[in-house]
């Protein structure tokens, strides 16, 4: 079974994120991290992966800095990491995205796609549909318990109205919920034996993606105008020292809601 | 004209959905679109939202809540209409739907809107983003355009007006009809409610166990509310579908909202951001529940929670 994971690296969930006033795009200039929600993905196709035999490619979008963050998943366990990575490509929106990523997964045949439940930074929790309609495969996302057979996958996801069980025949595209499984830490040869994993980048031009079809060229929406968010008034943070549940009393008793 | 794409379930349009469209028909000539059995009976109560006409498409293909067919269906319905925008309400469902739909169309899409609205004759998009520290204008580039709007974000408008129902045809790719539905567990709220309850203690992957709710129940018995819990938890089976707070559950908006060990993801977000006052505790400082909370408190909610419970009590025993 060969199971490609998509995966992204975001801006570190302790970097204060920042959209360039200039570029209208996310500033991916700090501390960098692999989205957090990804590694579910990865660790379910290692778990498929180790019932089942057989390969866990990482394929991912993204600056060429970005092969730091998938060497944590080869660390888990993948077994080698596919990154586009092109200056054409910054800037990509949805459709943009998905017809790269596409390019990538079409070159890998694989018989299992799994995303994880969002990216930190786009939060978009879309991409894997765009991508299965230009793969034409089947879709389930939200998915929260998974079982792989030699020739379908079922999945168990919550709507809105309870669970919906889903089946598919392989080859199928799959996005997991982060409520899925708890991922593992990469062991002590796992880290080291990562370095020297197969890591292979490509540029648009290998996958065939003309520049006006990448990139804001190759996007259909725009960023036009950034402002200030609705505001909730004045919040305020305080560390806990013993005191906070009598501050927490104090403060709802002065707003009066006991 | 805007095509909005409304869900159904047991007989009725839902709500998010006729937000979307009563905000569409403000803009333009908008119609609805319902699809699956039973569609062509609900579809007429799209008029009563503002849409001029509805289009009903009742194939056994469309039964199932899966996207890929839905995809199918409204590609021929643009195709036919010429329409040039298509909107959604967010949901399980519908984020896929619309997806799939803009890359089948080479359309842009863009997401989490939560307003409409028309600038120099251009529709344009208001979308928080990054945790809702920016708002942000988005536009499209060419039609049709295509529009996924927050759950809850816009409520629905009643008005005087009816829609004629017409139905349309589409024929189904290969590849959308793979994916089949083996089951369905409907899931009824029983027990008091958390849509009532004036307090709501609530609790997420923080806690670490499903034993640490008992703090959370001693606490809601002492401030008299409810317990809540994250998608992410629920999921897990550590408490019952029917207190999940979220985008897929329940949307509360109590005077106060204690929320214990939530990071504060968006999917939980949009269900409670209504709440009167929002106190929040959690031991990472960086998670994005204390950018939207009133009171937010960096520590351990398994040595807080109990001693509030106590001072809440000692309080109320005075």
């Amino acid at each position: 079974m060969k199971i490609a994971v998509c995966v992204k690296q975001v801006p570190d969930a302790t970097v204060h994120k920042k959209i360039d006033p200039q570029t209208k795009r996310l500033d991916r200039s700090g501390e960098a991290a692999l989205n957090a929600t990804d590694l579910n993905a990865v660790e379910e196709a290692l778990r498929v992966k180790e019932a089942q035999g057989g390969e866990v490619v990482l394929v991912s979008l993204g600056p060429e800095r970005a092969v730091d963050s998938l060497r944590k998943a080869l660390a888990m366990g993948a077994d080698r990491a596919v990154l586009v990575a092109d200056e054409g490509a910054a800037g990509s929106d949805l459709l943009a995205t998905s017809r790269a990523l596409a390019s990538a997964l079409e070159r890998e045949s694989a018989d299992l796609v799994l995303f994880g439940q969002a990216s930190s930074d786009g939060d978009g929790a879309v991409l894997w549909a765009a991508v299965a309609e230009r793969l034409r495969l089947p879709v389930i996302s939200q998915v929260a318990t998974l079982t792989v057979d030699a020739g379908s996958v079922t999945g168990k996801r919550q709507t809105e109205h309870g669970y919906d069980l889903i089946s598919a025949p392989l080859p199928a595209v799959v996005a997991v919920s982060d409520a899925i499984n708890e991922p593992r830490y990469p062991s002590l040869k796992g880290i080291m034996g990562a370095k020297t994993k197969p890591q292979e980048t490509l540029a648009l031009g290998d996958l065939g993606i003309a520049a006006d079809d990448s990139g804001e060229a190759g996007s259909r929406t725009t960023v036009l105008e950034l402002g200030p968010p609705p505001s909730r008034g004045d919040s305020i943070k305080i560390e806990d020292d013993g005191s906070a549940a009598q501050k927490i009393l104090d403060y709802v008793l002065e707003r009066r809601l006991l | 004209m805007i095509l909005v794409y409304l869900e159904h379930h047991a007989g009725e349009l839902e709500k998010g959905g006729l937000g979307v469209l009563s905000k569409a028909a403000s803009l333009g000539e908008a119609a609805g679109v319902v699809l699956g059995p039973g569609a062509r009976e609900v579809a007429a109560r799209a008029g009563a939202f503002g849409a001029s006409k509805a289009y009903a498409l009742e194939d056994e293909a469309l039964a199932a809540p899966l996207p890929q067919p839905r995809v199918d269906a409204l590609a021929a319905l643009v195709a036919e209409t010429g329409a040039d925008t298509v909107l959604f309400a967010a949901s399980v469902l519908a984020a896929d739907v619309a997806a799939g739909l803009a890359a089948r169309l080479e359309a842009g899409l863009n997401w989490d809107l939560t307003d409409l609205e028309l600038r120099d004759g251009e529709l344009l998009g208001k979308r928080p983003a990054l945790g809702d520290t920016v708002l942000v204008d988005v536009g499209w580039k060419g039609t049709p355009r295509i529009g996924l709007v927050r759950s809850g974000a816009l409520d629905p408008v009643e008005a005087d007006g009816t829609a004629d129902v017409e139905d349309f045809a589409a024929s189904f790719s290969d590849f959308s009809t793979l994916a089949t539905l083996v089951e369905q567990t409907q899931e009824e709220s029983s027990g008091p409610s958390i849509e009532e309850a004036d307090v709501i203690v609530a609790g997420g992957r923080g806690l670490g166990t499903p034993e640490a709710f008992s703090l959370l129940e001693e606490l809601a018995s002492a401030l008299g509310g409810a317990v809540a819990a994250t998608r992410a938890v629920v999921d897990s089976g550590w408490y019952p579908y029917a207190t999940q707070v979220g985008q897929t559950g329940t949307t509360v908006s109590p005077r106060l909202y204690v929320a214990c060990g939530i990071s504060g993801a968006i999917q939980h977000k949009v269900g409670m951001q209504g709440s009167g006052t929002i106190v929040a505790i959690n031991k990472d400082p960086n998670a994005p529940i204390f950018d939207f909370c009133d009171l937010g408190v960096v520590g351990d909610l398994h040595q807080i929670v109990p001693k509030l419970t106590e001072l809440v009590r000692a309080h109320r025993g005075s």
